[in-house]
């Protein structure tokens, strides 16, 4: 359960993304991100799930304009809502103005971070580089003390600060990996997949750990990662992710109990609870459409045991249903509650949270 | 009956390191036994020899010492003796993008086993295994799967060819490493349950290795825990992971994900962990224990704690005579 505070009187932006959509440029083009439409709360943490190849590290790489050819933008924009209120346009951004603005304020910790630091420099050294790029007034001591401080910061022994990575733990290495994204002190940290190669006691140490540093530094965190059961214990506010768009955006506790999108719903159910009924287990099957394609219709629709024609007519948007059991909190991209367009009410079925796979074997075409 | 029973298996790796050589106990002293019908999913962390064991009683590796017996019999270690158990143990791999061959059709994949463990098949005869193979684990329509090449396929649906694969000789053992953690979430339930079916249907005993509690509990009858080479804890699934004995399994249990559960997000104490000696007697679990006692330097025997549960840990060497 969620015992974080709620941040909804005093939720203010600080990221806001809008109509961003990008493409791998290929033969034919791969739509990887969607139109979408997201905002950030200031220190809010905000899980991202979906499943591979659902866009969402895409999206967090865009966000941070790490994207390399093939890779583009195509459309959208990013603001960052600075605390005096001010706006910073992240795709304005170039040269010396994006090296400032990137580590400073928003800050990434990579998919295999485990892998991602340097096996040659000492642990010291690359903290160091960091601070030494972006604040070179910075002298030698008060670099060596700001380095031994991070390290505190994130539960790891000051004297690991002359150990290469490898004479690390994988646990330890990823919060060297975290300490090195706060260096700066940034508003907003992406984690991609930050647990993922952890065992299970170590990933719930890291976990904590952020929450701790959330608390105390403040920061907002975009959390991705396609285990829902981690996401629900630690988000704020949850996104999920199908074939590069944001099919449904709501509060943990609500997106828990009344999932709107079936896809969300199915998603839940693939996480079999630890101390629950072990009842009704069923996956999703079939697979995501071809990302190359525009898609003019729900991505989720051939998987989707709640389809009707209009789901193959036309794109549902991503819009609030105020009549629905979720009421005001968040958004679903889903017919099935619009009956204007659905044709009925949305199923009883839906609505109590079944999620019955409409072929139960792999149909191959 | 027990179809499959492994005795006191144990896999040494010599380590060459700096000032000397050193050995290390992957598999240290295990035994279980698994029957026709039922699951045990064998639960431990990276590092704790689960794959190690997986990999021997596949016999990709030869045991340092211990035995496994098929249907009471010590089976020999000749080519032939290994063919024919391998027609009794087949295993699923964790990873159906490495464990394919990406020339090969699906076709191939399923042919080769049955025509090295099925005899001599004429080609229509062989076809018509090929397709009931896929049937099996319900790949459809199998005329059309036959021809497809692994990059053709989702990573669930060259999971079930791998299944697939692994029944063709007709096994009786089914020893599953892993076979969903490489997998998109979605399809991992339906993996599962295929498994779940074949093991009913076909009356087959499987071993389910896995790190993950919540399918390790719904998924099996049985449950064996694996810390450093060693099972600390074993017994029925949910009295193992719903009212876990060992102060390891406990540790695992409250670090893992409960989202229906009411648990906060917490961290379970653990104190630092102090560095064993190499050739150590004792509890493997001790440095991390929050309850190590002086006995802890010996090892610990099984306890029974309740009806088929067992677990290694001094904390209950009383409680042999109140729970018996």
């Amino acid at each position: 359960m969620n015992t974080q505070p709620t941040f909804s009187e005093r939720w203010s932006p600080v990221l806001t993304v809008r109509g961003l959509s990008v493409d791998y440029e290929a033969d034919r083009p791969v739509h990887a991100v969607r139109e979408v439409d997201l905002a950030l709360g200031r220190g809010e943490i905000l899980g991202l799930a979906g499943e591979s190849g659902c866009g969402k590290s895409t999206l967090a790489y865009a966000v941070n304009r790490l994207l390399r050819p093939p890779a583009h933008v195509v459309g959208g924009e990013v603001v960052f809502h600075h605390a005096d209120g001010a706006e910073t346009d992240v795709f304005a951004l170039d040269g010396e103005q994006l090296r400032r603005f990137r580590w400073n304020r928003l800050a990434m910790v990579f998919q295999g971070a485990m892998n991602a630091l340097n096996p040659v420099l000492t642990v010291r050294a690359q903290l160091e580089d960091v601070i030494r790029a972006h604040e070179p007034a910075t002298d030698r001591r008060e670099r060596g003390r700001r380095c031994a401080e991070l390290l505190e910061l994130v539960g790891v022994d000051p004297r690991r600060l002359d150990s290469y990575p490898h004479e690390l733990s994988g646990g330890m290495r990823q919060r060297v990996m975290i300490a090195m994204a706060l260096v700066l002190r940034p508003d907003v940290l992406f984690m991609d997949e930050p647990t993922t190669a952890l065992d299970v006691v170590v990933q719930r140490e890291i976990l904590a750990e952020i929450t701790r540093l959330r608390a105390e530094l403040g920061f907002a965190v975009v959390f991705i990662t396609h285990d829902m059961s981690l996401l629900l214990e630690i988000s704020d506010r949850i996104a999920i992710m199908y074939a590069g768009r944001v099919v449904e955006e709501g509060g943990t506790e609500r997106l828990r109990r009344t999932p709107l999108h079936p896809y969300t719903l199915g998603l839940l159910r693939s996480f079999p609870s630890l101390t629950g009924d072990p009842t009704g287990l069923h996956g999703i099957p079939g697979r995501t459409p071809d990302l190359a394609e525009s898609l003019d219709r729900c991505a989720f629709a051939e998987r989707c045991p709640y389809r009707r024609e209009v789901c193959d007519g036309e794109q549902p948007p991503l819009v609030a249903h105020p009549d629905s059991p979720a009421g005001a909190d968040g958004r679903a991209a889903c017919h099935a509650h619009d009956p204007s367009r659905y044709g009925t009410a949305p199923p009883e079925s839906l609505l109590r949270g079944e999620f019955r796979p409409i072929e139960e074997s792999e149909v191959i075409r | 009956m027990s179809t499959f029973e492994v005795r006191d298996l144990v896999k040494e790796f010599r380590l060459r390191e700096k000032g000397g050589r050193r050995r290390l106990r992957a598999v240290d002293g295990v035994s279980f036994d698994l029957s026709a019908g039922s699951t045990v999913a064998l639960v431990g962390e990276s590092g704790s020899g689960k794959s190690t064991l997986a990999r021997m009683l596949a016999r990709l590796l030869p045991p340092s010492s211990g035995e496994v017996r098929v249907d009471g019999r010590v089976v020999g270690t000749g080519r032939g003796a290994t063919r024919g158990y391998r027609g009794d143990v087949q295993m699923v791999f964790q990873d159906p993008f490495a464990s394919l061959n990406p020339f090969h059709t699906v076709g191939h994949h399923l042919s080769r086993p049955l025509r090295l463990h099925g005899g001599r098949l004429t080609s229509s005869e062989l076809n018509e295994r090929v397709e009931r193979l896929l049937e099996r684990v319900a790949l459809v329509p199998p005329d059309r799967v036959v021809g497809k090449q692994p990059h053709e396929l989702s990573g669930g649906q060259r999971q079930r060819v791998a299944i697939a694969r692994a029944l063709a000789p007709g096994p009786r053992v089914l020893l599953a490493d892993e076979p969903v953690s490489m997998l998109d979430v979605s399809v991992r339930l339906d993996i599962l349950n295929l498994m779940d079916r074949l093991k009913a249907e076909e009356d087959l005993a499987v071993l389910y290795i896995t790190h993950d509690l919540a399918t390790a509990r719904h998924f099996s009858e049985r449950v064996l825990v694996m810390y450093r080479g060693q099972v600390v804890e074993r017994g029925d699934s949910d009295d193992v992971i719903l009212r876990p004995r060992h102060p390891y399994t406990r540790l695992l249990r409250s670090a893992a994900p409960d989202p229906g559960g009411s648990d906060p997000l917490t961290v379970p104490v653990e104190p630092a962990s102090t560095e064993v000696p190499a050739g150590d007697q004792g509890c493997p679990f001790r440095a991390r224990c929050p309850h190590a006692m002086s006995v802890c330097s010996r090892r610990p025997p099984e306890f029974p704690v309740g009806d088929g549960h067992l677990t290694s840990c001094w904390l209950y060497e009383s409680s042999t005579e109140e729970n018996t």
